[in-house]
């Protein structure tokens, strides 16, 4: 891919990210901010696209988009009583505002003291196929923390499911 | 102009910035857990840069935000759970009203 459509790709998809962030953060309506939510996580699954690990955009787009958020909106529509509920005053904090300006300060000032070798993108790249071999493989491969992985989940869904059931324990 | 790997890593820290943000300053408790995915999502955007700038063959980088995924997504249906479980019992989900451990 031609570097000047790769530099505006990813001006588009950086812009749409952080104005997605901004907005939900900065929207008074909770439903509103799901949906911003939504397509900040759409932007981040194109830049997946744009570093070209296409499983995990794909993945990306599956999981947060589809069912994180859908998981949101029904529980921002669970615990609201009245439609006038979704409608918050603005949460501002100050205090919050400097840490997280202290926090991006810090960042800044390691990735620019640090000694990555910042050269451009390699060309040849590994595709979707070489994955599910590394992923999948004995020897080397990733295969016993994606079993681990399973459990995770499992394990969660069985909380989750207990800690939400109706009833007293 | 040349993508590099720190345009990636700026992006991720501005997200993850916004997401602190959130998650301090918000009362609501799905707002926060919003913010919380804000931030678990801009770590992944540095591991697949990493990924694909240093290590391209082997993906190590990748698999870890596989992982990071599923802690992530496990993370979000514990949390809206004990969310639906706070509301049931205090009929509210204001993280203001949640002081009745406070001594």
């Amino acid at each position: 891919m031609p570097e000047t459509v790769n530099g505006v790709v990813f001006g588009i998809l950086a812009l749409a990210s952080i104005g997605g962030a901004v907005a939900m953060l900065t929207s008074s309506n909770v439903i509103h901010a799901a949906f911003w939510l939504l397509e900040v996580m759409l932007a981040i699954a194109g830049l997946f696209l744009l570093l070209s690990a296409e499983f995990l955009a794909l993945v990306q787009v599956l999981v947060y988009a589809g069912a994180v958020s859908v998981l949101m909106l029904f529980v921002i529509m669970l615990t609201l009583r009245r439609r006038e509920d979704a409608v918050r005053t603005l949460d501002a904090s100050l205090g919050a505002a400097v840490l997280a300006l202290l926090f991006g300060a810090i960042v800044y000032v390691g990735v620019a003291a640090s000694s990555f070798t910042l050269g451009p993108m390699p060309d040849e790249v590994p595709d979707i196929e070489a994955l599910g071999t590394l992923l999948f493989s004995l020897d080397g491969g990733w295969v016993f923390p994606f079993e681990l992985a399973s459990l995770v989940l499992l394990v969660a869904l069985v909380g989750a499911v207990w800690w939400s059931k109706e009833g007293d324990r | 102009m040349q993508v590099g790997l720190e345009v990636f890593l700026g992006l991720a820290a501005v997200l993850f910035s916004l997401g602190l943000y959130g998650a301090i300053s918000k009362r609501s408790a799905v707002m926060v857990l919003m913010s919380l995915e804000l931030m678990a999502v801009s770590v992944n955007i540095n591991l697949v840069a990493f990924s694909r700038f240093l290590t391209p063959e082997v993906m190590t980088g990748q698999f870890f935000a596989i992982f990071t995924m599923v802690v992530s997504a496990a993370e979000i249906g514990l949390g809206l759970a004990l969310v639906l479980a706070i509301y049931r019992q205090s009929r509210s989900i204001e993280l203001a009203g949640l002081n009745r451990l406070k001594g």
